[in-house]
């Protein structure tokens, strides 16, 4: 895990830090979304970027009317098959680094139309490649919140200089780092499970 | 005016395009044959008493239980329907029609079946007829522009017939 600023202070406005650290710092603080709105779930986003919970807070408020300024696609609603080469293309024209949050189960694989609705694309990672998935139907604004949080922490762990090849099965230095932003939740690893808690009648 | 009323008129008026009635329907209906449904729908658009002025929606029903063994149970033969749902706001009554129409054009799958539009009487007609050919499949003969209206242009099939096979894959996007 990287360390936060190196808190050398040598004289009057000097700071050190490593580049890949200002870099990576910059540009998890700035992560311009796109204005993209596809059904239901783009209310849930209009909301996280509303004054209740504010989206600008992590530097992702400025969302830009043009996919060559953004730098997060945040795919907000079921995916049709007419909308899916679109969505393709628009995510063909932001410029690199860029980032895809899969948001809502219609995006995460089809959700309410995986098995009769026809005309849905059963998951937006068959179209663009998607770095966070935020399940839910729509998801609550916090949850996309966190999902923007996690792509704060994939930004983090990016790294800019050269890396050796990595071996076969070891772990990729570029992966998802272990997420921080941990909040309340714990583990359910860190307790035991909860037995007999159905009752039974009859 | 209701719908007993509406019926004997029409009855009169042209007697062998009116096949068939449900008067005690929760919603009553009055059959028309395909040939005479551009008569019937103008007859009602413009005579003083009915004054139907507006055509709420039109409906395509496809009538197939694909299940054979559930089929054996249902009441009726397969079929298709397209249903009129007609409104007069100057005479506050309302009004339907239906049109019944084989699956198939003379029973060859793939041919559509066929119905005369009524989109140069009620001007709402045209995307209607348009929806009902994209997802039902019934063609309808004299319509200014048939294209198909919600699926892409060169979507296969009619997604909303009982025995439409989900795509597998479009433009190579997996479907399941």
């Amino acid at each position: 895990m990287t360390q936060p600023w190196i808190e050398g202070r040598f004289e009057e406005n000097v700071l050190v830090t490593s580049i890949e650290q200002a870099i990576n710092w910059a540009r998890q603080s700035s992560i311009w979304p796109m204005t993209f709105g596809l059904a239901c779930c783009a209310i849930e986003m209009m909301a996280a970027g509303a004054s209740r919970f504010d989206l600008d807070r992590f530097g992702a408020g400025a969302f830009r009317a043009t996919p060559r300024q953004a730098d997060l696609m945040i795919v907000a609603g079921t995916v049709t098959y007419k909308m899916a080469s679109r969505v393709r293309r628009l995510y063909n024209m932001m410029p690199d680094p860029k980032f895809v949050i899969a948001m809502g189960a219609c995006t995460v694989g089809g959700g309410p139309y995986f098995k009769w609705g026809y005309h849905v694309v059963k998951g937006v990672d068959l179209v663009v490649p998607v770095d966070v998935y935020v399940p839910g139907c729509p998801p609550r604004p916090e949850a996309l919140l966190e999902g923007l949080m996690r792509i704060q922490d994939k930004i983090k762990g990016h790294k800019i200089s050269r890396q050796r090849a990595a071996a076969i099965g070891a772990k990729v230095q570029d992966e998802i780092p272990v997420p921080h932003h941990s909040g309340y939740v714990d583990a359910p690893a860190d307790h035991p499970p909860v037995m007999d808690h159905q009752k039974i009648t009859g | 005016m209701s719908g007993k009323s509406f019926l004997d008129q029409l009855k009169k008026e042209f007697s062998g395009k009116i096949t068939g009635e449900n008067l005690t329907a929760l919603d009553p209906w009055i059959e028309v044959s395909p040939d005479g449904l551009v008569e019937v729908c103008e007859f009602l658009k413009n005579d003083p008493a009915a004054q139907f002025d507006l055509l709420n929606c039109i409906s395509g029903v496809d009538y197939l239980e694909p299940d054979p063994k559930k089929a054996a149970k249902t009441g009726w033969e397969p079929h298709t329907e397209v249903v009129y749902h007609l409104s007069s706001t100057v005479k506050k009554h309302t009004l339907v029609l239906k049109v019944i129409l084989p699956r198939w054009k003379d029973d060859v799958p793939g041919q559509l079946p066929e119905v005369p539009t009524v989109s140069h009487v009620w001007r709402t007609a045209d995307w209607h007829e348009r929806e009902v050919y994209d997802l039902s499949g019934v063609h309808f003969i004299g319509h200014p522009d048939l294209r198909r209206i919600l699926c892409c242009e060169d979507w296969v099939g009619h997604p909303l017939r009982k025995d439409y096979e989900m795509p597998l894959e479009y433009h190579g996007i997996r479907g399941r």
